[in-house]
């Protein structure tokens, strides 16, 4: 069988190739050379020539406390949300799955955080957070609190970013969820019912385990982002006070564009890339396994 | 099955209160940004002041946030659109020839972390002589794009019957020419939604330009952020700032709601 043209013979190589071509030059090439740069100890204010240093760059990092608690402080901001997101996310989705008017305006609603800018979202929210005339104080006030420092104090800062972080991506896992429960057959339900099975039985019986791949699925993509943080974090405390929410993605970012400490900061990149990777596998396992 | 009076009041009782945390902030920011300095920072915060014009003013006349605006679409709408023409053969053939690996590869891209190419773009940029250009901060953007509208499309043509390019090339079409002429014009679902969630997810993004833009294309969040970065904040027209970079990419998403909810989901649920 050899007819057809040459683009219809080869179409299949031909088809992804520019998308293909695209994505080496600027995905893959730039990460290899992350990699290269991470056996160096470039830094590109120095105005020294860039110089092979094998592992002095790893050594360097590693032995440095900030990253240290940078890699713990982006665990914990990303345990600490996505935990909040998916035990709220499901929640919410278990009450919204019914027919009922309004549902679509509802789901608007709560498109509304996904879409909206993270910077400017993160400087509302340093409005609500501010010491003096934030509204959030003035709610703590009525309920007769005590007065937060919020994002000014090391303290309170990493709790009030995983708040801004449950604020705009929850929304995400209620709306999964959400397709999840709508994709569901309703037999085991009509049957659960035949058998008289109280409303918790038929949740913990046959939504949750029916419902468990998509929630899953949820809560590793959710983590993904999450570990990737960036707008939000930069844009409200720039990592402050301190160091105290700096994680690894800002660390690695003031590293790069305001030390210019390039083999350093592609340590960094390094090990968080390892990390995204994991991840990614094992998204991509449970798609195989489950069939998604 | 009619429920009963009191348990409908009491369900709409429980969305009011799932809509008000969701919507506040955004009333909120709506707000402030026609508040006087004065009303913003007064003690108790104002529900009732008397509404000024003068934050958008400010915003729009004195800090050229016109000229981000335009920024922002071009590249915005540069990137979806190259990334259309390099996506759409793409996941068709992903879709058609099981090209499993293959997705994984341009997926990957929208899981890495965008700083991890950002700090060789920014090397290698600066060589090329090519910093604060548009087609530095296009080509940046299409990698946002890109994966998006390949994931989209990918399982959008698996919904595609292949009957309907097969009829076309037993009449003697090239599979080429039925992909374009029989497949697109069904696809078109599909498109808005890659559409309008790349070009939202290019609007927001803030780390590429902030890096690779300066005042010749710089666009909106940059802007924004540099707002705030003076000693003292002018919350008024930060917050009317904030009005302007979120308004179109809201917009978008009440014109084309259900794409957007499609679009969101389907990573994680199969359909």
């Amino acid at each position: 069988m050899n007819k057809g043209s040459f683009v219809e013979r080869n179409i299949r190589v031909l088809f992804p190739l520019p998308a293909v071509v695209f994505v080496i030059v600027m995905m893959l090439f730039p990460v290899l050379y992350t990699l290269f740069l991470s056996f160096t100890n470039w830094n590109l204010t120095s105005g020294m020539p860039l110089r092979f240093s094998w592992f002095r760059s790893y050594a360097r990092v590693l032995g440095e406390p900030r990253f240290l608690d940078a890699i713990g402080r982006t665990f914990s901001f990303t345990a600490l949300a996505v935990a909040a997101e998916t035990i709220l996310g499901l929640a919410l989705a278990l009450l919204l799955n019914r027919e009922f008017k309004g549902k679509a305006v509802m789901k608007l609603i709560l498109l509304l955080p996904l879409v909206a800018t993270p910077v400017a979202i993160g400087i509302v929210w340093n409005l609500f957070f501010d010491p003096t005339i934030g509204l959030a104080n003035f709610v703590l006030s009525l309920l007769g609190m005590q007065p937060s420092a919020w994002v000014s104090s090391p303290q309170t800062v990493i709790p009030s970013l995983v708040l801004v972080d449950i604020w705009q991506w929850t929304p995400m896992i209620t709306l999964i969820v959400l397709a999840g429960l709508a994709a569901l057959s309703p037999e085991p339900y009509e049957s659960a019912r035949v058998d008289g099975a109280s409303s918790f039985q038929i949740f913990s019986k046959i939504t949750l385990p029916m419902i468990a791949p998509t929630l899953l699925t949820a809560m590793i993509l959710r983590s993904v982002d999450a570990l990737k943080t960036f707008d939000i974090i930069y844009a409200m405390t720039g990592g402050g006070p301190g160091y105290a929410s700096e994680t690894m993605n800002v660390m690695a970012f003031k590293y790069s564009f305001e030390y210019f400490r390039m083999g350093q900061s592609s340590v960094i990149l390094v090990f968080l890339f390892l990390l995204v990777l994991f991840l990614s596998m094992v998204i991509m396992r449970l798609r195989a396994r489950f069939e998604l | 099955m009619k429920t009963s009076l009191p348990r409908r009041a009491g369900f709409l009782v429980l969305l009011v209160c799932i809509a008000i945390p969701v919507l506040f902030p955004f009333f909120w920011m709506l707000s402030s940004s026609f508040k006087t300095q004065v009303d913003i920072v007064s003690w108790p915060p104002k529900l009732l002041f008397s509404p000024i014009l003068g934050n958008y003013v400010k915003v729009f006349a004195e800090q050229n946030f016109l000229k981000y605006f335009v920024n922002s679409s071009v590249i915005g709408v540069t990137a979806v659109v190259l990334s259309l023409l390099l996506g759409l053969p793409a996941a068709y053939s992903i879709a058609r020839f099981q090209q499993k690996r293959l997705s994984v590869f341009i997926l990957v891209a929208r899981l890495m972390p965008g700083i991890s190419f950002l700090m060789p773009w920014y090397i290698i940029f600066s060589r090329l002589k090519l910093m604060d250009s548009y087609v530095a901060l296009i080509l940046s953007h299409m990698l946002i794009a890109l994966p998006i509208v390949v994931w989209i499309m990918s399982s959008y043509f698996e919904t595609v019957p292949v009957e309907m390019e097969e009829s076309a090339m037993v009449d003697g079409a090239t599979r080429q020419r039925a992909f374009l002429s029989i497949i697109l014009p069904v696809s078109g679902p599909g498109i808005v939604t890659s559409i309008t969630l790349s070009f939202i997810f290019s609007w927001n993004n803030f780390m590429f330009s902030q890096v690779l833009s300066m005042e010749r294309t710089k666009t909106l969040p940059i802007a924004v952020y540099n707002f705030v970065s003076y000693a003292e904040v002018d919350w008024g027209a930060v917050m009317a700032a904030a009005v302007a970079i979120m308004a179109p990419a809201i917009l978008l998403t009440m014109i084309f709601q259900k794409y957007v909810v499609k679009g969101l989901t389907m990573g994680a649920v199969k359909g």
